[in-house]
């Protein structure tokens, strides 16, 4: 075992971890947003619309998410190139983003639903009571309460999308994984990468944990 | 008199079961109504359909000229011209008082901000809790709390207000902070339809008693001819039940 030449290595490695947090974030951001627009469909009095959202969920939350991203990986530019004419690039990182986005969105629209069904129908009369509108009441009275409840189980489900980062090897991505791994593979010394990488997603992941349990008890009291 | 709320024939069905049946009253401008009458009776679903917070089936209830059941009603305009005050107080935990007082004025009516929040902080001081103003509502006592709600309610400037059960969620020795709001409310001349077993509020305070048992309206009277000699069996019953102690 040799882990002298990790050190070298790092400058490498932190452009790969760019990547992975900036595609987490992203994918983070987008797919709460549209777990949102989902959980709100979801619970909407139109069979439409929450039959809609519904079934978006149960067809997410039946398939491998490697499925999904190599399915938007090279579905989807076919598709664009058969609806549009042209051939569009679409490139792996959007590939991968809009894949992270739709499928997480599913989980998040299960959290965001508990968390709005969780605030009391009277918060719901009080706002009409005042005039509010579905939309300003939603806005200003419903979500912020639901949000700040389900805070902890948003940040849960993120850091495990921060592990499932890691499958975008499979469109070539270098991820902080994959680029680990190439390294370790031309200094021939793969399982010291491989370890080091390990550590890594276990140290982020584990003190993210954490925070996020000392979180949960801030926001319980 | 003209009137401010007039409630024809409504009826309202949740599934099979008919929580309201036929119910036919009014108030007029300037008047206190008191509604009682036994749980499950109604009274909160049929206070809650003034403002359309419950929807119904037959019937129409106009308020202030505008019929609510009508599906092109603007009803957050009119809701927001209807004051309204909740057994458990329903104010937005995640805001301070100010804000909570602000919110609907800023949002709604379009006011700016430093109007509202003046106009927010005055009520506050109406109802003796302007010390408070920065603190959340889980930070006070619930008949504090309730005195907020009113003062959110009134910041609106509401033509008139309905409370269901106000002081129903309250221990007993703050019931009376809230009641003391409502009475000076009602001396003001406030229009007011208020669901309440507080028998010494509507002796002191109602014009008329409305009771209600199993979804009718049993008795729609002047307070006096009700706690003097109320017409309908069950209304008697009630009445020395509630006043026996």
């Amino acid at each position: 075992m040799d882990f002298s030449q990790i050190v070298p290595a790092l400058p490498d490695l932190w452009e790969g971890m760019k990547l992975t947090l900036e595609l987490l974030v992203m994918a983070v951001v987008g797919g709460i947003a549209l777990g949102t627009v989902l959980a709100l469909l979801r619970l909407s009095s139109n069979p439409l619309l929450s039959g809609f959202a519904k079934g978006y969920v149960n067809i997410f939350r039946s398939v491998p998410l490697l499925l999904v991203i190599i399915w938007f990986y090279l579905a989807v530019p076919m598709l664009l190139n058969w609806i549009t004419g042209d051939f569009v690039p679409v490139g792996a990182f959007a590939s991968c983003l809009v894949a992270f986005m739709m499928f997480e969105a599913a989980y998040y629209c299960e959290i965001v639903r508990a968390g709005i069904q969780s605030i009391s129908r009277g918060q719901v009369n009080a706002a009409y009571a005042l005039g509010m509108t579905y939309g300003q009441a939603m806005r200003l009275v419903i979500l912020p309460q639901a949000f700040r409840k389900m805070m902890p189980l948003l940040l849960q489900q993120s850091i495990i999308l921060f592990q499932d980062t890691s499958l975008v090897y499979a469109v070539g991505l270098m991820d902080f994984l994959s680029s680990a791994r190439s390294r370790g593979d031309i200094l021939g010394l793969p399982h010291e990468f491989l370890l080091f990488a390990g550590a890594v997603y276990f140290m982020v992941s584990f003190f993210a944990s954490q925070m996020v349990k000392r979180l949960q008890k801030r926001l319980a009291v | 008199m003209s009137e401010m709320i007039s409630i024809q024939n409504v009826s309202k069905w949740y599934g099979e079961f008919q929580v309201l049946t036929d119910c036919t009253t009014s108030v007029a401008k300037g008047e206190v109504v008191v509604v009682c009458g036994p749980s499950g009776s109604g009274k909160s679903t049929l206070i809650k359909c003034v403002n359309a917070l419950e929807p119904f089936q037959k019937g129409e209830i106009i308020v202030n000229g505008t019929s609510v059941g009508n599906p092109k009603t603007n009803l957050p305009k009119l809701r927001s011209q209807v004051g309204m005050v909740f057994q458990h107080f329903e104010l937005f935990p995640h805001l301070t008082i100010t804000e909570n007082l602000a919110i609907a004025q800023i949002k709604v009516l379009g006011r700016g901000r430093d109007e509202a929040e003046a106009k927010g902080l005055a009520l506050l001081e109406r109802v003796g809790l302007k010390a408070h103003a920065h603190k959340h509502p889980g930070q006070l006592s619930g008949g504090q709390q309730q005195r907020v709600a009113i003062a959110r309610a009134l910041a609106m400037d509401p033509i008139c207000m309905l409370f269901d059960e106000p002081t129903s969620a309250l221990d007993p020795e703050m019931i009376n902070e809230v009641l003391d709001v409502m009475t000076e409310l009602a001396q003001e001349g406030m229009t007011m339809m208020c669901v309440t077993h507080e028998m010494g509020f509507a002796r002191r305070v109602a014009d008329r008693v409305i009771f209600m048992d199993r979804g009718h309206i049993v008795e729609d009277c002047h307070k006096d001819a009700f706690f003097g000699s109320p017409r309908s069996e069950r209304a008697q019953q009630f009445l020395s039940k509630i006043l026996q102690h």
